[in-house]
C-alpha cells in the first residue's frame, strides 16, 4: 500500500474519527441503536483499517496482541464484577437495582452502561484477536511463486 | 415510570450460594489470562477456585439432599420471564462431582499439563480448563432451557481448545478435537431445534413452566419432534452407541488431565441434561417417551455394554481402551434411565457419580505413566507396575471398581442396576449387566497384566508426589464410596424420587424477589 497516498492520508485522518464514534456507540447504546457489540467491533475496525494500509507491524506498535488478549478477558471481569458489586448490595447477581436503591430503573441505566462497556472491551478485544491470528499465518507459498 | 422501591432484605452469602457456585469459577477464568503470565499464578487461581466450587457445592448438597430444592434469580427478575437457578438433589450430586473431580484432577495437572503443553500455551490453557469447569457447572445448576444451551456452548467450546492443546504431544489431537467440534456442535444445533420447537408450542423457556404447559399437549406432533431432537443431540454429547465416534479419539489424543476430567464430568453432564428433559419438562407418563426409552436407547445401551467392551478388549493403547470402557459405561447409565423407575433411575445417579470417581483415577494413572512412559501403548508402560507401584496400585483399585467387585464404588452401581432390572421383571437385562462386567474382566486384566507380569521396558521413577496424591485420594473414595454409600445412595435415591415425580412447577417469587415489576424494565 506504500504509494496509495490518498488512501494513507485518509485512513490516518479517520482512525481518530471511528475510535470517537466507537465510544458514541458505545455511551449512548441504552438510548439509540448500538451498544457493546457494535461499538466494540467498530472500534476494532480503527485498528484493522490501520493495518490493512500500514502494516501489521505498525498496528501491533500501537495495539500489540498481548495487550489485545488481555482487553478480551478484562471486558468479561468488567461484566462479572458488575454483577458482584451487585451481589456484595445485598442484591441478586446483576440486579442493577443495586445501583441506586430507591431508584430501580436509574439503577438499571447505570448497570447496564456498566456491563455494555465490559462487552464492548471484550469485542474490541476478540475481534483484534482474530484479525492477528489470521494475519500473523505466514502463507505457505510466498506469493511469488504462483 | 419509576417504580419506586425499598429493597429490605438483604442477601446473605448463604443466599447467594447458587450463583457463586458459578461465578467463582467463571470470573476466575479471565482473571487467569489478565493476571496470569506465569504457569504457577494460573494453575493457583484455577486451584482456588475450584476449591470454592466443591466448597460450596458441598453446602448446596447439604442443603438439597433430603429433598426440596433452592431457588434463584439472577438479576433480580422473577421466571418465567427471568433465567432461575434451581438445584434440587439430582443437580447438587452432579455440582458435587464436578467440582470434586476438578479440585483433584487440578493438582494432579499441576505436572501433567507442564509435560505435555507448549509453556506460552499454559495460562490459556488453565483459562480454557475454567471456562469448561464452569460451564458444566452452569448447564448443571440452570432452570432455563435457554441457559443449558448457552453453558452448554460455552463448555464445548473450550473443550474443543482443551482437547487440541494436546497438539504440543501428539499432532492428532487437532483432527481429534475437530472431529468433535463437527459432531458436538451438530449436537447443540439438534438441542436447539429441539427448544425452538418446545418454544414455539409454549411460548416459555423456564423448565418448571415448559414443563406445566407440555403436560396438557403431548400428543401434539412438534412437542414429540422437540423430545426427539433433544434426545439425538444430547445423544450425541453424551456419546450413546451409534453417535460415539468423536469419543475414542477426543479421549486419547487430548492431555492426560482433560482426559481425566472430561471423562468424569462431561459426558455425565450431557447424561444429566437428557435426564432433566426427561422428566422434569417432559412428564414420564409421556407414552412417546416411553417408547423412545424402551425400544430405542435400551438396545442401543445393551450394544454398548457389549461392543464397546468387546473393542477396548482389543486396544493397543490404554488410554483408548479406557475411552471404549467409558463408552460402555455410559451404556449402563442409560440402560437405568430406560427402565423409568425408581431404583433404575438412582442406579443412573449412582453410577454417574461412581464411574467419574473410577475414571479419573484411571485417567490420572495413565497420566502418570504417561509421564514417565512417554506414552500410553501398552508396548511403552509394560512393567511399569514395578517401577510405579503406587501409580499401579490405585489404577488396580480403578480396574476393581471398573468391573464392580465387591467393596468398590463400581459394585454399588451395578447392584443396584441389577435389583431394578429384576423389580422390572427384566432377567435378561439382569443377566445381560453381569455378562457384560465379564468383558470388563477381560480388558482390565489386560493391563494390569502388562503392567505387573512383564519384565520393566525402561527405568523410571514413581510418579512426582503431587501425581500420587491426588490419585490416591480418588482410588481411595472408589473404596470409601464402595462401602459407606450414606451420601451417595442417599442423594441418588432422593434424586430419583425428585425425577419421578416430575415437575416442580414455577417458583414461588422468592422474598428478595426485586419490587421492580417484569413489565416495566426499562424506564
Amino acid at each position: 500500500m506504500q504509494h496509495h497516498i490518498v488512501l494513507r492520508v485518509v485512513t490516518k485522518l479517520l482512525c481518530g474519527l471511528i475510535v470517537l464514534f466507537a465510544f458514541y456507540v458505545q455511551f449512548h447504546g441504552d438510548y439509540s441503536p448500538g451498544g457493546g457489540f457494535q461499538a466494540g467491533v467498530i472500534m476494532a475496525v480503527a485498528f484493522i483499517a490501520y493495518a490493512v494500509v500500514f502494516n501489521l507491524e505498525m498496528a501491533q506498535k500501537v495495539m500489540p496482541a498481548r495487550v489485545a488478549h488481555k482487553l478480551a478477558a478484562l471486558g468479561v471481569l468488567i461484566y462479572g464484577g458488575t454483577g458482584v458489586v451487585s451481589m456484595l448490595f445485598g442484591y441478586t447477581f446483576l440486579d442493577y437495582g443495586a445501583f441506586q436503591p430507591g431508584h430501580p430503573s436509574h439503577g438499571q441505566h447505570w448497570g447496564i452502561l456498566a456491563v455494555e462497556l465490559g462487552v464492548g472491551v471484550t469485542v474490541t478485544g476478540v475481534m483484534l484477536t482474530i484479525f492477528y491470528a489470521f494475519t500473523s499465518r505466514v502463507p505457505s507459498i510466498s506469493d511469488e511463486e504462483w | 415510570m419509576a417504580t419506586e422501591s425499598v429493597h429490605d432484605v438483604a442477601l446473605t452469602l448463604h443466599d447467594q450460594l447458587p450463583i457463586l457456585q458459578l461465578v467463582v469459577p467463571f470470573l476466575a477464568a479471565p482473571l487467569v489470562m489478565v493476571v496470569g503470565a506465569g504457569r504457577g499464578v494460573a494453575w493457583l487461581i484455577a486451584f482456588l477456585a475450584s476449591l470454592a466450587a466443591f466448597a460450596i457445592s458441598a453446602l448446596l448438597l447439604a442443603q438439597v439432599i433430603d429433598g426440596g430444592f433452592l431457588s434463584y434469580q439472577i438479576g433480580g427478575w422473577a421466571p418465567p420471564l427471568g433465567i432461575e437457578y434451581r438445584i434440587d438433589a439430582v443437580n447438587a450430586f452432579l455440582l458435587f462431582l464436578i467440582s470434586g473431580v476438578s479440585t483433584l484432577v487440578l493438582p494432579f495437572a499441576y505436572e501433567s499439563v507442564k509435560a505435555e503443553i507448549a509453556e506460552r500455551n499454559q495460562a490459556l490453557f488453565y483459562t480454557c480448563y475454567l471456562l469448561c469447569f464452569a460451564g458444566l457447572l452452569g448447564v448443571t445448576i440452570t432452570g432455563d432451557a435457554f441457559n443449558v444451551f448457552v453453558f452448554l456452548e460455552i463448555s464445548s467450546l473450550s473443550t474443543y481448545a482443551i482437547i487440541a492443546a494436546g497438539a504440543d504431544r501428539d499432532r492428532r489431537a487437532l483432527t481429534a478435537a475437530y472431529d468433535y467440534l463437527v459432531m458436538g456442535t451438530i449436537g447443540a444445533t439438534f438441542f436447539v431445534i429441539g427448544l425452538g420447537l418446545l418454544y414455539m408450542m409454549t411460548g416459555t423457556l423456564n423448565m418448571g413452566d415448559l414443563a406445566d404447559r407440555i403436560a396438557p399437549q403431548t400428543d401434539n406432533r412438534t412437542i414429540q419432534a422437540a423430545f426427539a431432537f433433544i434426545v439425538v443431540g444430547m445423544g450425541l454429547k453424551i456419546a450413546i452407541y451409534p453417535l460415539h465416534l468423536w469419543l475414542p479419539n477426543a479421549y486419547t489424543y487430548a492431555p492426560s488431565a482433560v482426559t481425566a476430567f472430561l471423562a468424569a464430568t462431561a459426558t455425565k453432564v450431557a447424561v444429566y441434561v437428557l435426564l432433566r428433559f426427561s422428566f422434569s419438562v417432559f412428564s414420564p407418563g409421556f407414552a412417546f417417551e416411553n417408547y423412545t426409552y424402551e425400544l430405542i436407547i435400551l438396545p442401543f445401551a445393551i450394544l454398548a455394554m457389549f461392543a464397546a467392551s468387546f473393542i477396548a478388549i482389543f486396544q493397543t493403547d490404554l488410554k483408548r481402551m479406557l475411552a471404549y470402557s467409558s463408552i460402555a459405561q455410559i451404556g449402563y447409565m442409560l440402560l437405568g434411565l430406560s427402565l423409568m423407575n425408581a431404583s433404575g433411575l438412582a442406579a443412573t445417579m449412582v453410577h454417574l457419580f461412581n464411574h467419574g470417581i473410577t475414571k479419573a483415577v484411571l485417567f490420572m494413572g495413565v497420566g502418570a505413566l504417561t509421564l514417565r512412559a512417554g506414552s500410553s501403548f501398552y508396548a511403552s508402560i509394560r512393567g511399569m507396575g514395578r517401577a510405579m507401584p503406587l501409580t499401579a496400585a490405585a489404577m488396580v483399585v480403578g480396574g476393581l471398581s471398573l468391573i464392580g467387585v465387591p467393596g468398590t464404588a463400581g459394585f454399588i452401581s451395578k447392584w443396584v442396576l441389577v435389583q431394578a432390572a429384576f423389580e422390572k421383571g427384566w432377567w435378561p437385562v439382569a443377566f445381560l449387566i453381569v455378562l457384560s462386567s465379564l468383558l470388563a474382566v477381560v480388558y482390565v486384566w489386560r493391563f494390569v497384566e502388562t503392567l505387573y507380569l512383564h519384565e520393566p521396558a525402561r527405568d523410571a521413577a514413581e510418579a512426582p508426589l503431587t501425581m500420587v496424591v491426588p490419585i490416591w485420594i480418588t482410588a481411595l473414595a472408589c473404596v470409601w464410596f464402595g462401602i459407606n454409600t450414606d451420601i451417595t445412595m442417599t442423594a441418588a435415591n432422593t434424586a430419583a424420587e425428585t425425577l419421578l415425580s416430575g415437575s416442580t412447577g414455577l417458583a414461588e417469587p422468592s422474598p428478595w424477589t426485586s419490587a421492580l415489576p417484569a413489565g416495566e424494565a426499562s424506564h
